[in-house]
């Protein structure tokens, strides 16, 4: 089978030639290195600030304050009215003894003054507490709600929640372009690192060339060697991204600054964005390669 | 036709400087001919137009039966695969040995290892380097690494042997043993030779076809011929 000798030979001469110009090899890993490393940062924040904006978006509810004279059909009417929303991802009923309990429970003072109501007297509301299914439709599924019979009061966090909103929608947006453009840069680099160091082996392609080798052939090992600096390259970044990560969560109890930030989980997590590392480091590496070898090859 | 041929080539380089002009050449097989004349008279271009190094401005060259001027870009390797070349600056990989220098040639054409071994022997012995397999360029001597740079040519046993100057960089003694070895491929294996070269002494030693360019025009063809200093001058 002469493409599969073809193809041993490539891979085996890759190897070879990564030894036989180890400073040159040492100078791609570097390069490879150093260019992850920063390209796992930026995953590792941006899918962290991902998952903090969705977190907070799907924690926006309705409230919806019934009218005080609602009776029980009045209540159950409600429910089916609101179960029939198309954007209505779940609710929940609470009754006025059910917030006078709770807020007995939160409070001290509000357990003595609520403790001195009489028996039947409850001054407060009832109310729903809705999560939709699209938060950007939240204002839309607010209106419907408030023209529903027997609804007093119907509180989204108006403006706020908009504002919110196109905020995270332009961090997301920002986070994705800036690990792109740093993909992007990253191949730039390695591939130029590269190219020098194929340079200092044009002599080599061109002897190639001249006794007869197919242009596929003399490209075959430099595609691997490309491959191999790659994948060796992307090591050191993988276990900063596992080690570094876990190590970062722990310490920092799986919140940043505060508890509403929370952290994505490493486990998981961290084996995604190095499997995601080693493609790239793999493809650059690659890629890198066979531009920079093909720029020789032109007869 | 000739195996090799030249018909009206004309070679213009892109600074407007004519290399080749006009030239028409029939070599047979297994002829053995010296290409001579000064220095940046046209001897390297007519010797690298002949395996695509070079493509003439105007004219067809063809090289066993092929046009070589012709030729898609995609299939040069094919015809270098029939061309031996020996250059004046040897061309090895300074990290590879003489065996490895010899073999990568027959690797890459993806000979079976078991066909490689013999032949890339076989190759050396030719040359007189059978002792010298293990050695790398460096710790050989030039004359020697001329050696491997012929046998590397000879391995895939081609019609033509192109040497441009191989002499160029070697004392007398050690360029009549080169002169010995390539004479031997043209005998031995009736393997046509075609040698650019300015050295007198081994072209008037050796009383072989002589192709006399100056200026980029073949001025002279002679058989069993000299190297005549007015001519090439």
């Amino acid at each position: 089978m002469k493409p599969l000798r073809i193809l041993g030979r490539g891979f085996s001469n890759a190897v070879k030639s990564v030894f036989r110009n180890l400073n040159l090899s040492i100078a791609s890993i570097s390069c490879i290195v150093i260019t992850l490393l920063i390209v796992a940062f930026a995953i590792i924040l941006s899918s962290n600030v991902n998952n903090f904006t969705t977190d907070i978006e799907n924690d926006l509810t309705i409230v919806t304050f019934v009218n005080k004279d609602a009776t029980d059909e009045d209540i159950e009417a409600l429910k089916e009215n609101i179960e029939a929303l198309p954007n209505i991802e779940k609710y929940e009923y609470r009754s006025k003894d059910d917030i006078k309990n709770s807020m007995q429970n939160e409070n001290d003072t509000f357990n003595k003054i609520m403790s001195e109501w009489e028996e039947g007297e409850n001054p407060l509301q009832a109310c729903f507490v809705i999560t939709v299914k699209n938060v950007e439709d939240i204002g839309e599924t607010a209106t419907t709600i408030e023209n529903l019979e027997n609804i007093d009061i119907v509180k989204y966090g108006e403006g706020m929640v908009e504002e919110l909103l196109s905020i995270f929608d332009v961090v997301k947006k920002v986070m994705i372009v800036a690990v792109i453009a740093l993909i992007f840069v990253t191949a730039f680099l390695i591939s130029n690192t590269i190219k020098i160091t194929i340079y200092s082996r044009k002599n080599e392609i061109d002897i190639m060339r001249l006794v007869g080798t197919s242009n596929a052939v003399i490209k075959l090992p430099f595609i691997f060697e490309g491959l191999i600096l790659g994948i060796i390259g992307s090591i050191i970044p993988i276990l900063c991204t596992i080690y570094g990560y876990v190590f970062f969560y722990d310490k920092m109890g799986g919140v940043m600054f505060t508890d509403i930030i929370t952290l994505i989980q490493p486990y998981n997590f961290v084996f995604k964005v190095s499997i995601l590392l080693l493609i790239i480091g793999a493809v650059v590496g690659m890629f890198g390669s066979y531009k920079a070898v093909r720029k020789y090859l032109k007869i | 036709m000739s195996f090799i041929e030249l018909q009206n080539v004309y070679k213009i380089y892109k600074n407007g400087v004519t290399a080749i002009a006009n030239m028409n050449l029939k070599i047979k097989k297994g002829d053995f001919v010296f290409v001579i004349g000064q220095t940046a008279c046209g001897k390297s271009t007519l010797i690298k137009m002949l395996y695509r190094e070079e493509k003439p401005t105007k004219g067809d060259v063809y090289v066993g039966g092929v046009n070589v001027a012709r030729l898609k870009n995609n299939k040069v390797y094919k015809l270098r695969r029939k061309i031996g070349i020996v250059f004046q600056d040897y061309k090895l990989l300074p990290k590879l040995t003489a065996y490895e220098n010899v073999a990568f040639v027959l690797e890459s054409y993806g000979y079976k290892e078991e066909d490689i071994k013999p032949r890339v022997i076989d190759a050396l012995t030719h040359v007189g380097l059978k002792e010298k397999l293990r050695s790398y360029p460096h710790e050989m001597s030039g004359g020697e690494q001329q050696r491997v740079c012929i046998a590397r040519a000879i391995v895939n046993k081609p019609k033509v042997l192109v040497c441009d100057e191989p002499t160029g960089n070697l004392d007398p003694d050690t360029s009549k043993e080169i002169m010995k070895v390539i004479e031997s491929i043209n005998t031995d294996l009736d393997t046509t030779i075609i040698m650019a070269t300015h050295d007198k002494d081994i072209v008037n030693r050796m009383k072989k076809r002589v192709v006399v360019i100056k200026n980029g025009v073949l001025v002279g063809d002679y058989e069993k011929g000299s190297y005549k200093v007015d001519e090439a001058a």
